[in-house]
C-alpha cells in the first residue's frame, strides 16, 4: 500500500456503551465512494453516524477520515471542528431562516469560495430559496438539506436515512439526486439506511451492521453475495449485478442489457443507451437447472458455474452462490433438488432468473 | 400639583420596570439556559428557588429582602463595603428587590422556550461549523423570539404591579420609591377616590395593553 492509498482511507474504531445498547466496531473504509451501512433498526446505524461526527460525548476510540485524525486517545475535535456534512433522517432546516437563509448559514461558516446556486443547481432547488422551510414538501426540504450539507465541502458525508421520513413519491424524488451525486461528487459518504434497495443502487462498498456489531465490510457485490452471513441478512439475499443498456424493446416494454455476454431484460421505462446500471436480483427468484431450458417462459437465462452452497437453518432451503462470468448470483434453492441435481462447486449449470429489478 | 406627584409615581413606575427588564434579561438568559440544558443535582433547587416569589406574600419576601439588605445582612455588608451604602429606602434597593421579585417571570418563559428548541437544531448547527457561542445567537435567540417577547413583558409587567415588596424595602418617598401602586394606595388612604381613580384606570388599561401585545406578537413556530 503507497502512501496515496493510506491517506485515502476511513478509519473508524469506536466503542459506545450506553445502559440498554452497546456499539463496537472497527472498520477501514476506502476514502472515496459511498460505503452503505445497512442492518435492521436497532443495530446502531445512526448511533455509529452519530459518533463518528462527534455528536455521542461518550464514544471512545479512533476516528480518521483520509489522514485526519478527528479523534484518538489523546484528541476528540467537538463536532464543529470535524470537516463533516450531516443529512439526518427528519428534516433539519432551521424554521426562522428561508430556504437561502439555510444555506448561507453553511456557508458563511465554511469559509469556501462556493456560492449558493452551484449547489441549488445540483440538487434542482434554485426557484426555492425565498421559501421558508414550512411550505416545503418534505422532499424539497431534504433536498434542501443535503445542499447545506455540500456547501460546507465537508471530507465525509454522513447520510441518516435521508429518505426514511418520505413518502413513495418523496423518495422517488430525491433518489435521481443522491445518484448524480453519487457519480459526480468525490466526498466519501457513509449511507445509513434499512432499505435494501437504497444500497443496491447508492452504495460501492457495504457495512452489514447488527446489534452493535459489524457483520460484514466489504465491495458491495461480494460481501451481499457472501453465503456467511447471519439471519436477517441471510433471509432477503440478494446480488446485484451491473450491466450495459443496450437498447429499449418499445413493444414489449423492456429494456436489452448486455450482461455476461448475453442479452438479458428487464422490465422498464426507457433507459439511455450505452449506460451502466444495476439490477438486484433476489436469490428467491433465481433457479437453477443443468441443461439450458427451452420453451420456457423466463426470459432471462444465463450460464454460471456453482461457486458454494450454504444451509438456511431451520428451513427446507440452500443458498447457492453462483458464479455468472466474474459476477456473483445468489439462488434459493431447496436442499432435495440441490441433492438431486448432484449440485456441487465447479459445475456448469443455468441460472433462470424470473424477476429482477433495474435500480439504477 | 398633585397630579404631577401622580405623574412622577408613573415615571417612576416604569423607570423601575425598565431598568429590572433589562437587567433581568441580562441575568435571567443564561440562568435559563443552566435550567434548561442542566442534568446536575442542583437543577430541582434552583428551579425551586427562582419559583419563590410566586408563591411567597410579596411581604414575606419584601421582610428578607429587607434584612439582607441591612447593616447586618449579606446584601448590606457587601454594598458597604463598595461604598454604596446601604439600599433599603432607595431606588437602587428597589431594582434589586424587584430583580428577585420578577426573576420567575422572565426566567420561565425563557427555560420553556429553549427546552422547546430541543437537541437537533444544535446538533444541525454543530454539524454546520457553528461553536457553542455562536449556535446561541444563530439558532437559540432567533427561535426562542417569542420566548423573549413573554418575558420582558412579563417581567415589565409584573415589576408594574409591585406593591408588597416596594413597601417594605422602600416605603414611600416621592420622586425616589414612591411607585403608582403605592400612590394608589396613598390616596385611598387620604379618601382622595377621584385621584386613586384616574391613576387606577391608567395602570389597568396599561396592564391590559401589555397584555394584548404580549398575545398577538406571540408567533407560533417549530422546527420544520
Amino acid at each position: 500500500m503507497d502512501a496515496g492509498q493510506l491517506a485515502e482511507r476511513i478509519c473508524v474504531r469506536i466503542a459506545l456503551t450506553l445502559p440498554a445498547f452497546a456499539l463496537a466496531v472497527d472498520l477501514q473504509l476506502p476514502g472515496r465512494g459511498v460505503t452503505g451501512v445497512f442492518g435492521p433498526s436497532g443495530a446502531g446505524k445512526t448511533l455509529l453516524l452519530r459518533a463518528i461526527a462527534g455528536l455521542e460525548p461518550v464514544a471512545t476510540g479512533h476516528v480518521e477520515i483520509n489522514g485526519q485524525i478527528w479523534q484518538s486517545d489523546s484528541t476528540r475535535l467537538p463536532t464543529h471542528r470535524r470537516s463533516i456534512g450531516y443529512v439526518f433522517q427528519e428534516s433539519s432546516l432551521f424554521p426562522h431562516l428561508s430556504v437561502r437563509g439555510n444555506l448561507e448559514y453553511a456557508l458563511q461558516r465554511s469559509h469556501r469560495g462556493r456560492s449558493v446556486t452551484e449547489s441549488a443547481d445540483l440538487l434542482g432547488i434554485a426557484s426555492l430559496m425565498s421559501r421558508i422551510p414550512d411550505r416545503l414538501s418534505g422532499g424539497e426540504r431534504q433536498r434542501v438539506a443535503i445542499a447545506r450539507a455540500l456547501l460546507t465541502e465537508p471530507r465525509l458525508l454522513l447520510f441518516d436515512e435521508p429518505l426514511a421520513s418520505l413518502d413513495l413519491h418523496g423518495r422517488g424524488e430525491i433518489l435521481p439526486y443522491l445518484e448524480r451525486l453519487h457519480d459526480e461528487l468525490k466526498i466519501p459518504s457513509l449511507y445509513v439506511t434499512h432499505a435494501p434497495e437504497e444500497i443496491a443502487r447508492l452504495a460501492d462498498h457495504v457495512v452489514l451492521l447488527s446489534h452493535g456489531s459489524v457483520v460484514a465490510s466489504g465491495p458491495l457485490q461480494d460481501t451481499l453475495a457472501r453465503l456467511d452471513l447471519p439471519p436477517p441478512f441471510c433471509d432477503t439475499a440478494a446480488a446485484v449485478i451491473e450491466a450495459v443498456v443496450a437498447g429499449y424493446d418499445a413493444s414489449d416494454r423492456l429494456v436489452r442489457l448486455q450482461f455476461c455476454g448475453r442479452t438479458i431484460y428487464v422490465p422498464q421505462a426507457q433507459a439511455p443507451t450505452r449506460k451502466r446500471v444495476r439490477c438486484r436480483i433476489d436469490a428467491r427468484d433465481v433457479s437453477i437447472t443443468l441443461a439450458q431450458q427451452t420453451g420456457t417462459s423466463i426470459l432471462n437465462i444465463v450460464p454460471v458455474l456453482i461457486a458454494g452452497m450454504t444451509e438456511i437453518e431451520a428451513t427446507a432451503q440452500v443458498l447457492v452462490k453462483l458464479d455468472a462470468a466474474g459476477t456473483p448470483l445468489l439462488a434459493r434453492i431447496t436442499r432435495r433438488s440441490w441433492d438431486a441435481l448432484q449440485l456441487a462447486p465447479g459445475k456448469p449449470a443455468w441460472a433462470q432468473i424470473k424477476a429482477m429489478a433495474l435500480v439504477g | 400639583m398633585a397630579l404631577a406627584a401622580d405623574a412622577g409615581a408613573i415615571w417612576l413606575t416604569l423607570k423601575l420596570a425598565s431598568v429590572v427588564t433589562v437587567l433581568l434579561l441580562l441575568v435571567g438568559t443564561p440562568l435559563a439556559w443552566h435550567l434548561a440544558r442542566t442534568r446536575a443535582w442542583w437543577r430541582r433547587p434552583l428551579s425551586a428557588f427562582v419559583a419563590l416569589p410566586l408563591v411567597l406574600p410579596p411581604t414575606i419576601l419584601g421582610f428578607y429582602l429587607l434584612l439582607a439588605m441591612g447593616p447586618q445582612g449579606p446584601i448590606g455588608a457587601i454594598t458597604e463595603a463598595l461604598g454604596i451604602g446601604l439600599l433599603p429606602f432607595t431606588f437602587a434597593g428597589l431594582v434589586v428587590a424587584s430583580l428577585f421579585y420578577s426573576l420567575p417571570f422572565v426566567v420561565q418563559p425563557l427555560q420553556n422556550s429553549f427546552e422547546a428548541i430541543g437537541e437537533r437544531p444544535l446538533e444541525v448547527a454543530a454539524t454546520l461549523r457553528a461553536g457553542p457561542l455562536d449556535r446561541f445567537f444563530s439558532v437559540v435567540v432567533p427561535m426562542s423570539k417569542s420566548g423573549f417577547v413573554t418575558a420582558a413583558i412579563l417581567g415589565f409587567a409584573h415589576t408594574v404591579g409591585e406593591f408588597g415588596v416596594v413597601l417594605m424595602i422602600g416605603g414611600n418617598i416621592a420622586g425616589q420609591t414612591r411607585v403608582a401602586s403605592i400612590a394608589v394606595y396613598d390616596h385611598v388612604q387620604a379618601l382622595e377616590y377621584a385621584q386613586a381613580q384616574w391613576l387606577s384606570a391608567a395602570l389597568l388599561l396599561f396592564s391590559f395593553v401589555v397584555l394584548l401585545g404580549m398575545y398577538t406578537l406571540k408567533p407560533a413556530r417549530k422546527m420544520a
